[in-house]
């Protein structure tokens, strides 16, 4: 309620301020961007919408996606949708969707090519239901990365390690000088981040697509997933004194050499690139945790665009959808984001070495869909709910927690 | 003019005031009954995102039985409920006697204890969380006191958490039932106290076996504003811990709002709510049954 009565007076006094430009349409777009790398990247999409002669109105909500999604569906369900906001493509607008609140993209998708240009193909089928396209892609996040402090393990006294074992192994060491090893976040979402990004570093594609494509409880249960939880189980003991909520609090412990490293998706980058940092000499980022073999997932934002009454909204909407995805929006936006274009055709020689590292795998097709588009949000809360009782809880044990995973995916649907 | 003698209506007795409360009828029934009845109806289904009418049977209760997450809540809710009952009653009588005494500077007591009440819980929480965290707060002061081992440290502890929240709570919601203990405690006689005077009774037994009996009605209704303000505890845990360390401090209107909105599954957090009502039920059934059956004997 808060938020929509100050999105409201945003509104209003936007209305007040564009009363008179000839084809002006305001549009409020709703996200989650608040972050500082976050808000500057927005502010490029909200840039190059102005520049059409419309209105971008901000509808930031603040705290992340599970703050955020409740309220935005909800305005939609209700009869107050907003211009477009954002989801993370796959599975959590399914139902909006299914229900016809949503408007299709087909003709601007014909007329601009977005089945050619939009690369891995793989983003738009995530937008793709019974053959119409509802959503636009406007950046690939890949969750897989592991950030290191280089200022952290200097203080210590090793070597900036290459892979998660031997991060693992430097542990003590760190602790020893008096640096939290790991940096996390005390929220399940980030938690069941990275025990994924565990079970695809050491557990391997084969077990993750077992697991999360097909549903087999028996693979969630066997004995290839034993690792990925003991695994897990050092990541507990490491990050035990990571006292903080928020991720992005958990980087500026890796910024600042407080913690010697965070395993958070890409978005992590663009809190490096604000507080001036550069990758190779102040940081080290290593893809797929450094382990052999990496794969990134696909997961993403992507903007939906409810169904409205007004016939000038409606254009607007199509013209947004269509600036999000020109090329040099692409560049602009996702250079700030610290993520990567959703298009193949566009330069990215400013891209700085983690970026230029994620392009890589990229390009040789590794990649894979994130969970967010292989199971349900219901899934996904459960697997959050139990990540938190298994990082906040270290006498529940390996065997247990894994158990209960298994049964978490065998009634996944 | 009909005869006397004739009996009116019963029904229509006090037409106007029975008029007048057609809309509030109207409401209770549609929204209070009308809403449960829906969601009760709706928490048999396979609802996800928006509500559909797929029956299957008792599983989302089973699913909910089964959740470690929601024992624990539950298991919150008793410590927090019990004690928080408890304590309430107790601090805001004691208060509220020692006010009582004719103390000086009365007004600014009271309204120093009743301050906090105006507070939402949201902003408590908050307080609450910086006062009891490690590196900020209570803790913190006491260590650079001199006292270096000290540790006091509920939030970040998975045992003592939910005293936590319960302390926060109890520092908001004291002042209310002071007040209304004051008032009621005004309302009692002087010629009473003068009695017990006489009688050479010493003024802690006037309190309990006296005072306390005729303040029954008092008590009552604060009865029933803590007992609610208890049940949809919600705000103040988010404020305060957001269901953390883990889940450890999660609460059951916690538990509903997470899965119907951030899970999308409405049918089993109509299942949840469905339950946190059954609970509600099984405390106030019983108590309504002796309080109203017993006077009709």
């Amino acid at each position: 309620m808060r938020y929509r009565s100050v999105t409201a007076a945003l509104a209003a006094s936007a209305a007040l301020a564009f009363v008179g430009a000839a084809d002006a349409t305001d549009l409020e777009v709703t996200h989650w961007w608040t972050s500082g790398g976050e808000a500057a990247a927005v502010a490029e999409l909200a840039k190059a919408f102005d520049a059409t002669g419309n209105h971008w109105v901000d509808g930031a909500i603040a705290g992340a996606g599970d703050t955020a999604r409740p309220i935005m569906v909800s305005r939609i369900t209700g009869g107050d949708p907003m211009g477009a906001t954002q989801f993370n493509h796959g599975r959590q607008a399914e139902e909006l969707v299914e229900a016809g609140l949503m408007r299709n993209f087909d003709d601007l998708a014909a007329k601009e090519n977005w089945k050619e240009v939009i690369n891995p193909p793989s983003l738009l089928e995530g937008c793709t239901l019974d053959g119409h396209i509802y959503c636009v892609p406007v950046n690939i996040h890949a969750w897989q990365w592991l950030w290191l402090s280089n200022k952290a393990f200097a203080d210590a006294g090793v070597p900036v390690p290459t892979n998660w074992d031997e991060f693992v192994a430097a542990a003590p060491a760190l602790e020893k000088a008096g640096i939290t090893p790991l940096a996390l976040g005390k929220q399940g979402w980030q938690e069941a981040g990275l025990f994924h990004n565990l079970l695809l570093a050491i557990g391997g594609k084969d077990l993750y697509l077992k697991i999360y494509q097909d549903k087999d409880s028996e693979a969630a249960g066997g004995e290839a997933t034993v690792k990925v939880f003991k695994a897990a189980d050092d990541a507990r003991k490491m990050a035990q004194n990571s006292n903080v909520q928020d991720w992005n609090q958990a980087t500026n412990m890796v910024i600042t050499g407080k913690a010697g490293g965070q395993s958070m998706g890409d978005w992590a980058q663009g809190e490096f690139q604000v507080a001036g940092q550069v990758a190779g000499k102040d940081y080290t980022c290593l893809v797929g945790l450094g382990m052999p073999d990496p794969h990134i997932t696909t997961g993403g934002d992507a903007f939906y665009f409810p169904k409205l009454d007004d016939e000038e909204k409606s254009k607007a909407q199509e013209q947004l959808a269509s600036v999000m995805l020109s090329p040099a929006t692409q560049v602009a936006f996702n250079l700030k984001k610290g993520s990567m274009p959703v298009r193949g055709d566009v330069d990215l020689s400013t891209a700085n070495d983690c970026m230029k590292k994620g392009l890589e795998v990229l390009k040789a097709g590794n990649v894979l869909q994130h969970t967010d588009q292989l199971i349900n949000p219901d899934t996904t809360t459960q697997i959050n709910d139990l990540m938190a009782e298994f990082f906040a809880k270290p006498e529940l044990s390996v065997e247990d927690a894994q158990k209960r995973y298994a049964e978490i995916i065998g009634s996944a649907d | 003019m009909r005869s006397k003698s004739e009996r009116p209506n019963p029904l229509f007795r006090n037409l106007n005031a029975k008029i007048a409360s057609i809309p509030m009828v109207l409401t209770a029934l549609v929204v209070f009954v009308g809403g449960t009845a829906w969601t009760m109806l709706y928490s048999f289904t396979n609802s996800k995102l928006l509500p559909r009418l797929k029956f299957v049977g008792l599983d989302q209760y089973e699913r909910l039985w089964s959740t470690p997450r929601w024992l624990v809540s539950i298991e919150n809710l008793f410590i927090y409920g019990i004690l928080s009952l408890i304590f309430s009653l107790v601090i805001g009588f004691l208060l509220a006697a020692m006010l009582d005494q004719k103390i000086r500077f009365e007004n600014a007591f009271r309204t120093i204890f009743l301050y906090p009440f105006a507070l939402s819980f949201i902003v408590t929480g908050l307080v609450w969380q910086w006062l009891l965290n490690p590196d900020f707060g209570v803790q913190h002061v006491v260590r650079s006191l001199g006292w270096e081992s000290f540790t006091f440290n509920p939030l970040y502890d998975r045992q003592i958490v939910i005293y936590g929240v319960l302390i926060a709570a109890l520092w908001q919601g004291t002042g209310l039932v002071m007040c209304l203990m004051l008032a009621g405690l005004r309302s009692i006689d002087e010629d009473i106290w003068k009695a017990a005077r006489v009688d050479g009774i010493p003024t802690w037994r006037t309190y309990l076996f006296i005072i306390i009996p005729m303040m029954r009605a008092v008590f009552v209704t604060t009865l029933v504003i803590i007992a609610s303000s208890i049940v949809r505890v919600y705000d103040l845990v988010v404020a305060q811990t957001s269901g953390g360390p883990g889940i450890a401090s999660e609460v059951p209107a916690k538990y509903v709002y997470d899965y119907m909105f951030l899970g999308q599954n409405l049918g089993q957090g109509f299942a949840a709510s469905t339950m946190m009502l059954l609970s509600v039920v099984i405390v106030i059934v019983p108590w309504a049954y002796l309080e109203f059956g017993r006077r009709r004997r």
